[in-house]
C-alpha cells in the first residue's frame, strides 16, 4: 500500500510537472478557516492563540492567484473535525487545483483526463466518462425539478427517505439527503461528472440562470464508480458577494448555536485587489486510490488508520 | 428519558422508532463534501422483526429503548404463557407466545436463554445455540449403517422435528444447533 500511495502521488506531480502547472504548498495553521456549515475545522493552539488546522488550502491559494501567480496545485494534507467513517478520516490528501481563465468544463475535461491516465496505469479495462447535470440526475429519481420544486416537496421527500425529523430541514439539507441516499446510487458506471449543482449549494461557484430561468451554480462533483471524488467552480471573484456568503453562513451558524467563525481579511484584500477569472477543483487522493485498489475502506489506503494514530 | 446522539450509533443498541423499541444492525457515517452530514441506519423492529433502514441528521439524538437482555433460567408453560426466572432474584417473568415466538421449539426446562426486556417485560426470547434433547418418535434405527450419509425425521422431546442420521433411535439425546436447526452429535450418557 505505501508502494501504491508513492507511486500515485509520483503519477499526480508528473501530470502537472508536465503541464506546468506550478506546485505550491501553502500553510495548514492559520488563524482564520473557512465559514461553511458543514465543514469544522479543527482548532490548535499556538503560543495560547487559536489557529485552525486547513480544511483545505482555497484561501490561501486564491491569494497566490490574486498576485500572479499563475496556475498552481496542491498535494498535501487537509483536516476536517467530525469526519470519520468508511470515506472520512479526520486527516486526507487532497489534490486542488486552479487554471486561470478555464471555466468549469474545461476543467473537467482535466480532472478526466488525470483520472483516466491513472485509471489505466493500472487497469486495462474501459473507463466509461459520463456527464450530467444535476437536474437531469434528480429528475431520473425523482421526476421533480431540484431547482424549481417547492422546499415543502423536498422536505415531503426528504422524510419519507430519511425519517421524520427532516420535515423541517432547509432546502439544501433535503437535497444533499435525496441526492446521496437516492440519486447517487442510480448515477452511470465510471466517471461521472455533475454538473450545475443548485444555487443554495453554490459554495464559493458562481450563480448563473439555466435555460429555464432559474437560477444554478457553476460549481460540479465527480463521483467514481458512485464514490464522491472531486468538487470543483468556476470560481467566484466578486468580492462583495463573497462576504455576503460568508456572513449568511455565519447567520446560520448563529441560528445553530454554533460558533461564528473569523473571516479571512486577507482573503477579502486579496479578492478586492482581483482574483483572476479562474476554476478550481479539490480532489480526495485517498479515495482515488481507494478506487484504484478496490478498497472498501478509507483505513485500507492509509499508512496509518485513525484508530493506530 | 436517555437518548443517543448519532456519533454513539453502534450494532446492538437499542432504541425507540415511531414507537417501537428496535436493535440497530449497521451505521453508516455519510456526508458530501459540502453538504450536511448524516447516519444512515439499519435497524431490526424488535416487536416485529422487520428490518428497516433511516437516516438521521448527525448530531441528531433518539430515545433510548428501555430494553435490556439478561439470561434467565425456563421453568414451565401453562398453554397461555412460558416462565423464565432471574438466576440472582429468583423473579419469575411470564412470556407470551408472541414473544416466544420461534424459540419455543427448543425450550427445554432449565436451560438458560437470553430473554429480552421491554419496559420490564419479556419481548423476545433467544434459546441457548446448542440444546441437548432426547428423541421421542422417529422409524426404528438401523445398526450398522453408521457410516452411510442418510437421514430421517426424528421428532424431540420439545416438538422440534430435525433431521438425524439413521443409527439413531428412540430414547437418544441429540445435540441440535438452534439458529440452524441442525443436528450436532449424538449425547452419550
Amino acid at each position: 500500500m505505501l508502494v501504491s500511495r508513492a507511486a500515485l502521488l509520483a503519477q499526480i506531480r508528473h501530470f502537472f510537472a508536465e503541464r506546468t502547472v506550478l506546485e505550491v504548498d501553502p500553510p495548514l495553521l492559520a488563524t482564520t478557516s473557512v465559514t461553511d456549515i458543514n465543514i469544522d475545522s479543527i482548532v490548535a493552539t499556538v503560543e495560547g492563540d487559536s489557529h485552525y488546522l486547513q480544511t483545505s488550502p482555497e484561501f490561501f491559494m486564491k491569494r497566490m492567484l490574486a498576485v500572479g501567480s499563475g496556475d498552481i496545485y496542491y498535494l498535501g494534507r487537509a483536516f476536517r473535525d467530525a469526519e470519520q467513517g468508511s470515506r472520512h478520516n479526520p486527516e486526507f490528501t487532497l489534490l486542488e487545483w486552479y487554471r486561470g481563465g478555464w471555466d468549469e468544463f474545461q476543467l473537467m475535461t482535466e480532472v478526466e483526463d488525470l483520472v483516466s491516465a491513472l485509471f489505466h496505469s493500472q487497469h486495462q479495462a474501459e473507463l466509461p466518462v459520463s456527464r450530467l447535470s444535476y437536474a437531469d440526475c434528480f429528475a431520473a429519481v425523482f421526476d421533480l425539478d431540484p431547482h424549481s420544486c417547492e422546499l415543502s416537496q423536498l422536505q415531503k421527500l426528504a422524510a419519507e427517505n430519511g425519517s421524520q425529523s427532516w420535515r423541517n430541514e432547509s432546502r439544501a439539507n433535503c437535497l444533499d439527503l435525496l441526492f446521496s441516499t437516492r440519486v447517487e446510487p442510480q448515477l452511470p458506471e465510471g466517471l461521472v461528472f455533475v454538473y450545475h449543482y443548485p444555487a443554495c449549494q453554490a459554495a464559493l461557484a458562481q450563480i448563473e440562470s439555466c435555460a429555464e430561468g432559474y437560477p444554478v451554480s457553476r460549481r460540479f462533483e465527480v463521483f467514481l464508480q458512485g464514490m464522491e471524488l472531486a468538487n470543483g467552480y468556476l470560481e467566484l471573484t466578486d468580492a462583495d458577494q463573497q462576504r455576503q456568503r460568508f456572513e449568511a453562513d455565519n447567520a446560520v451558524r448563529a441560528a445553530a448555536q454554533r460558533a461564528a467563525m473569523p473571516i479571512d481579511k486577507n482573503l477579502d484584500l486579496a479578492m478586492r485587489a482581483g482574483l483572476p477569472p479562474c476554476a478550481g477543483v479539490a480532489l480526495g487522493v485517498d479515495r482515488l486510490l481507494m478506487q484504484l485498489q478496490g478498497a472498501t475502506s478509507i483505513d485500507r489506503v492509509l499508512p496509518f488508520a485513525w484508530q493506530r494514530c | 428519558m436517555a437518548t443517543y446522539a448519532t456519533n454513539e450509533f453502534r450494532s446492538g443498541l437499542k432504541v425507540m422508532l415511531d414507537g417501537d423499541p428496535c436493535s440497530i444492525l449497521e451505521n453508516e457515517f455519510v456526508k458530501p463534501g459540502k453538504g450536511q452530514a448524516f447516519n444512515r441506519v439499519k435497524l431490526r423492529n424488535l416487536k416485529s422483526g422487520r428490518v428497516l433502514e433511516k437516516t438521521f441528521k448527525s448530531g441528531e439524538t433518539i430515545e433510548a429503548a428501555d430494553v435490556m437482555d439478561m439470561d434467565m433460567q425456563y421453568l414451565y408453560e401453562d398453554g397461555d404463557f412460558w416462565y423464565f426466572m432471574e438466576p440472582n432474584t429468583f423473579e419469575q417473568h411470564q412470556a407470551t407466545e408472541t414473544a416466544v415466538g420461534e424459540a419455543r421449539q427448543w425450550l427445554k426446562e432449565q436451560d438458560t436463554c437470553v430473554v429480552t426486556l421491554y419496559n420490564g417485560s419479556p419481548l423476545s426470547v433467544t434459546p441457548p445455540n446448542h440444546v441437548e434433547l432426547e428423541i421421542v418418535e422417529t422409524d426404528p434405527g438401523l445398526r450398522g449403517d453408521t457410516a452411510q450419509g442418510g437421514s430421517k425425521p426424528a421428532k424431540l422431546s420439545t416438538g422440534a422435528t430435525v433431521k438425524v442420521p439413521l443409527f439413531l433411535d428412540q430414547g437418544d439425546v441429540v445435540r441440535v444447533d438452534t439458529r440452524t436447526g441442525e443436528y450436532q452429535g449424538r449425547v452419550k450418557d
